[in-house]
Order: C-alpha cells, then sequence, then structure tokens
C-alpha cells in the first residue's frame, strides 16, 4: 500500500472544555475517496478544518502529505483545494475573475491561471456563464464554481464538507457526477456529509462519527454487512400505535428500531417478516421493504436517525 | 513520502515570520482592484469630491466672513488655507476608515472573503498588509486630487506642500491600520456604528476649522491625544510652510499607530481564521 496522503492518529480538539473532536484516528491513501459521516455536530466540519491546516490541534497527531500542519500550514494549503461548507464565492468579481484571483493567492503566474480557469469553467460547465455575476447563478452553479475554484491549484487533496447539501436532487446528481469524474481521474477526495445517499456514490471508504468519535470504519457495503441486515422492513401503524404494536412485533427479524413515525424490522427477508405481522393479525397503514443502507448503520450504532 | 519534513524545513525557516506572511500580499491588492473596476468603482469616485465640497463651502463661503486666522506659530494666513491641510488629512483618514472598517466588517461577516484567502496559502499578514494598502492606495489618490485643487486656488503656499503628499500617505496609513484592527475585534453594526460616532466629533474638534488655542487647556490636551489632531498639524505645517522639527513627534505618532494597527490585525485574523 502506498504512503497514505492524510495519517490523523488520536486526534482531539477542544474548545474550552468541550471535546468538539475527541480522539479521532483514521488514514486516506492516494487516490482514494474518504468520507466522514455523521449528524450535524459529530466534530466533522472541526476535522475537516484541522485537516485544512486552518484549525490547530489540541492533541494527538496528525500528517497531511508527509507535513505537519502546525509547522507547515502554507505549503500544506498550497497543495490542498477546499469546498466549505457554505460558499464563500466573492461576490464583487465575476465568475471568471473568482478563478483568476484565487489562482492569485497561490501565487500561481497570470497565464498558467487563466489557462487553467478556463478548463475549470468547462468542467464545472459553467462556461457560458464566465462573465456572469456570482449572485446570479444558481445554488447548484455557485458549488460548481467553488468547486472548480478549488482546483485551481491543481491540488494534490480536495476537501468538501457537505458538498450537497441544500441542493436540489438535480443538482446534486450534476455535482456527484463531477466529483466522480475528479475520482477516476486519480484525485483524492476527504469529504464530510450527512447523506447517506452520498456516501454510498461517492465513498471507497468512510468512517461513522458521532460526538468527535468514531464508531465504525470501512466500505459503505461491508459496514451494512456488518452492522445491519440485508433488508429492512418498514411498518407504519399510525403514531399513537406504534409503541404499542412494537411490544407484539418483540422477537420478530434479528432486530426492531421503534422511531416516533414508524417501526423497522431487520431481516434477510423483509417480505417474510411481513407476511407474519399480518398473520399475527396486525394492520400496517403502510408497509416497505428495502435494501438496508448507512442510514441503518448509523441508527445501529448511535440509536438515532442521521437527520433529525 | 519520507524525508519531506526534511525538505521542506529550509522552506519554513526562510520565512522570518513563519505562517503569518507568504510574502504574497499583492494578490490580496490586485483582488481589491479587480472588485473595485468591477463592482463598486462608483463608491470610489464620490468619496473623493466630499473633501473638496467642504472646501468650497467653508473654505470659500465662511472664509470670506472670516478673513484669516493667525496659526498656532503666530502666522496670519487666509481661512482657506488654513483649512484646507486639515481636510485633506480628514480626507486621507476618512478613505483610508472606509477601507479598512465598514469594507473589511462586511468582508469578514458576510462575504467569508477571510476565510476563502486564509484557506490558499496566503498567511494572515499578506491579507492585512493587502487590505491596507489598498486603503493607502485609496487614500492616496483622495489626497492628490485634492492636492490638485489646493494649488489652482493658490492655497498652498510653500513648497514644503510637496512633502505633504507622502505625510497623508502615513496619515492614511495609520488609520487604516487601526481601522481594520478594531474593526477585526467587531461583531454587530451597533459596535460599527460607535466608530462613525467617534470619529465625527473628532473631525470636527482637532483643530480642524480654527486653532486649538480657541479651547481651555485641559481641553487641549484631550485633542492632542488623539490621532486626526497630529495629522491636521503635521499637514497644515507642511502646506503653509512652518516647518520645524516638533513635527516629527507627529510622524512617530503615526508610526506607532501603524505598527500597533498591524500587530493586531494579524494576531486577530490568526486567532479568528487559524485557530
Amino acid at each position: 500500500m502506498p504512503e497514505p496522503v492524510i495519517v490523523a492518529q488520536n486526534l482531539v480538539k477542544k474548545y474550552k472544555d468541550f471535546a468538539a473532536v475527541d480522539g479521532i484516528s483514521f488514514e486516506v491513501a492516494p487516490g482514494e475517496s474518504f468520507g466522514l459521516l455523521g449528524p450535524n455536530g459529530a466534530g466533522k466540519s472541526t476535522t475537516m478544518r484541522m485537516v485544512g491546516a486552518v484549525s490547530t490541534r489540541t492533541g494527538g497527531d496528525l500528517r497531511i502529505l508527509g507535513m505537519d500542519p502546525d509547522r507547515y500550514g502554507p505549503e500544506i494549503r498550497s497543495r490542498l483545494g477546499v469546498v466549505p461548507q457554505t460558499d464563500n464565492l466573492d461576490t464583487e468579481l465575476r465568475v471568471r475573475e473568482n478563478l483568476l484571483v484565487y489562482g492569485r493567492y497561490f501565487g500561481l503566474p497570470r497565464a498558467q491561471v487563466a489557462r487553467r480557469a478556463d478548463e475549470l469553467l468547462a468542467f464545472a460547465q459553467l462556461e457560458d456563464k464566465a462573465k456572469a455575476r456570482v449572485d446570479a447563478l444558481s445554488g447548484g452553479m455557485k458549488r460548481r464554481l467553488t468547486i472548480a475554484r478549488a482546483l485551481i491549484n491543481e491540488p494534490s487533496i480536495l476537501l468538501l464538507d457537505e458538498p450537497t447539501t441544500g441542493l436540489d436532487p438535480q443538482a446534486r446528481h450534476i455535482l456527484w457526477d463531477r466529483l466522480f469524474r475528479l475520482k477516476e481521474q486519480g484525485t483524492t477526495l476527504l469529504l464530510t456529509t450527512h447523506y447517506m445517499d452520498e456516501a454510498e456514490q461517492l465513498c471507497d471508504r468512510l468512517v461513522v462519527v458521532d460526538k468527535g468519535v468514531i464508531m465504525a470504519e470501512g466500505a459503505p457495503a461491508q459496514l451494512i454487512r456488518t452492522y445491519s441486515s440485508r433488508e429492512v422492513l418498514e411498518v407504519r401503524f399510525g403514531s399513537d400505535l406504534n409503541a404499542d404494536v412494537a411490544a407484539q412485533l418483540a422477537g420478530m427479524g434479528d432486530r426492531l428500531e421503534v422511531l416516533p413515525d414508524r417501526i423497522l424490522i431487520y431481516s434477510e427477508n423483509g417480505e417474510s417478516e411481513l407476511v407474519r405481522i399480518i398473520d399475527a393479525g396486525l394492520k400496517p397503514i403502510t408497509s416497505l421493504v428495502r435494501r438496508s443502507s448507512l442510514e441503518d448503520v448509523f441508527l445501529r450504532l448511535t440509536g438515532r436517525t442521521l437527520i433529525e | 513520502m519520507t524525508g519531506i519534513d526534511d525538505l521542506r524545513t529550509d522552506a519554513a525557516a526562510s520565512r522570518p515570520l513563519g505562517a503569518l506572511y507568504a510574502g504574497n500580499a499583492r494578490s490580496v491588492m490586485l483582488r481589491g482592484w479587480q472588485a473595485t473596476r468591477s463592482t463598486n468603482w462608483l463608491v470610489v469616485v464620490s468619496g473623493f469630491f466630499e473633501p473638496i465640497f467642504y472646501l468650497l463651502s467653508m473654505g470659500l463661503g465662511l472664509g470670506a466672513l472670516v478673513g484669516t486666522i493667525t496659526t498656532e506659530s503666530g502666522q496670519e494666513v487666509p481661512y482657506a488655507a488654513f483649512i484646507a491641510p486639515a481636510l485633506l488629512a480628514v480626507a486621507a483618514m476618512n478613505g483610508a476608515i472606509y477601507d479598512s472598517t465598514w469594507n473589511v466588517f462586511f468582508k469578514m461577516q458576510f462575504a467569508k472573503l477571510y476565510e476563502g484567502m486564509l484557506s490558499t496559502s496566503l498567511g494572515p499578514l499578506d491579507v492585512a498588509l493587502g487590505e491596507i494598502s489598498l486603503a493607502l492606495l485609496r487614500g492616496a489618490l483622495y489626497a492628490t486630487g485634492f492636492m490638485v485643487v489646493m494649488q489652482v486656488l493658490g492655497l498652498n503656499l510653500s513648497w514644503w506642500a510637496l512633502l505633504a503628499l507622502p505625510a497623508v500617505l502615513l496619515i492614511a496609513f495609520g488609520f487604516a491600520s487601526v481601522g481594520m484592527a478594531v474593526t477585526s475585534f467587531m461583531k454587530t453594526f451597533q459596535q460599527m456604528d460607535w466608530i462613525n460616532f467617534l470619529l465625527l466629533p473628532m473631525f470636527l474638534f482637532s483643530a480642524t476649522f480654527y486653532p486649538l488655542s480657541v479651547y481651555p487647556q485641559p481641553i487641549q490636551y484631550v485633542i492632542q491625544v488623539l490621532p486626526l489632531w497630529h495629522g491636521i498639524e503635521l499637514v497644515r505645517g507642511l502646506t503653509t510652510g512652518q516647518v520645524d522639527v516638533g513635527m516629527l513627534w507627529h510622524v512617530l505618532y503615526y508610526l506607532v499607530m501603524i505598527l500597533l494597527g498591524l500587530v493586531f490585525t494579524t494576531r486577530r485574523l490568526r486567532a479568528l481564521f487559524l485557530d
């Protein structure tokens, strides 16, 4: 295995007494697409800021491209691309100017930046918006421009903090397609998300983070195999009845999860569980059999849903 | 990948200011120039006319009633020639303050501009120097225009007036530097209003429109502590040709302002964005 580009060992970030990140360890190999999955406030963004060399760690060890960010912040940042959670595009500049000016922050020569800017506008499918105002772009276009901007210095690692949060489904799919292309080209991606479908689509490997600690680590499919059953049966009996019915369902499937609005029954075969429920004389209002997802992994590990 | 720390040691050691400065403040200035050209050049132009309107109304209008006025050193000068250097210093202050306070506040709190800059290889000192230099450039632009108007109206009484230009740059640098430092601690619009609340009386009472000797002694001391008075005295001495060694104190005052402002701005940006 080649030398990892990110090595975090027992990484800790404390704000006064509160530990936002409380002993996280992981490694990312070059060309790998690695995810931090967890709910809001899990410590994902704080971890990202430390990896991005804009936040100093309180404890543990961190090496980015073999360098210690405490000492080589500027060197590390010059080889990273950063897509922050909220767009911070320069609204006083036009679309193409955003790329040009940003490239100059890295001290890159004008001609090189100009050539790269045109390539990236094509990549982000924003060629016809080159002279547009940033405020006039849609949310999806702004995100694509932010990603293009992050690529201006041909970074070794691209950091994406919640890349598709707040976008409509169509814009998300366009963005995923672009990120997937980067992945195919061998760019190392480190991304945070609280969407399990995003993690499943984009991540080779991921860690599930909650309250500043890692709950599990592995490839999406492997995590699902380890922490969940093959299928899930979701049944609804109405908000008032769910809890009462749950008692009668005890023993069905491998495991039960009772949520406020529905009951999840984990099983290798969801259909046969549904037959058992109906044979027992219970009448769910709705029922759905689906494959297990990372959402179920998270529920299993923390007892909570990802989006609350 | 092994040994990269050793290879890079030289790079870190050759940066005397460490991670604070990448030697690329130029790119921050370039961004400001681009933004001005792209969106807000009208605001910049409007700032140029403000002190000229003051000069025309008070200097020529009020000056017709006042006639001449006696300066601190006992020289009689026309009223317009008395207030013109003060307005010049104020113009430099206003240009620098506008860029380094409201502009910086907006960029920091809403546009998240510095957050973006500091996730590149730029350091906080690059950002501070770049932004302050830009404010300085604007102050210089206003001042040069104003000096031309003064010359046309015959209000530059001596060749020393040529030195008023660098003096004005010094004043602009001082205010820009401290302005950005103060702004970096501000969190709300209300706090930003305090800056204006302080600036207006300073503009009116810093021996701008009449000599300091008008005030009783204790109030004179208060005025002499404030930065604008030092700026006005410095510029007035030069444009009226009453130069003495004591004016170096005014220069020193501004050098200290510049230094303190830069140190606090850099430290604050570091705490805010690279904690």
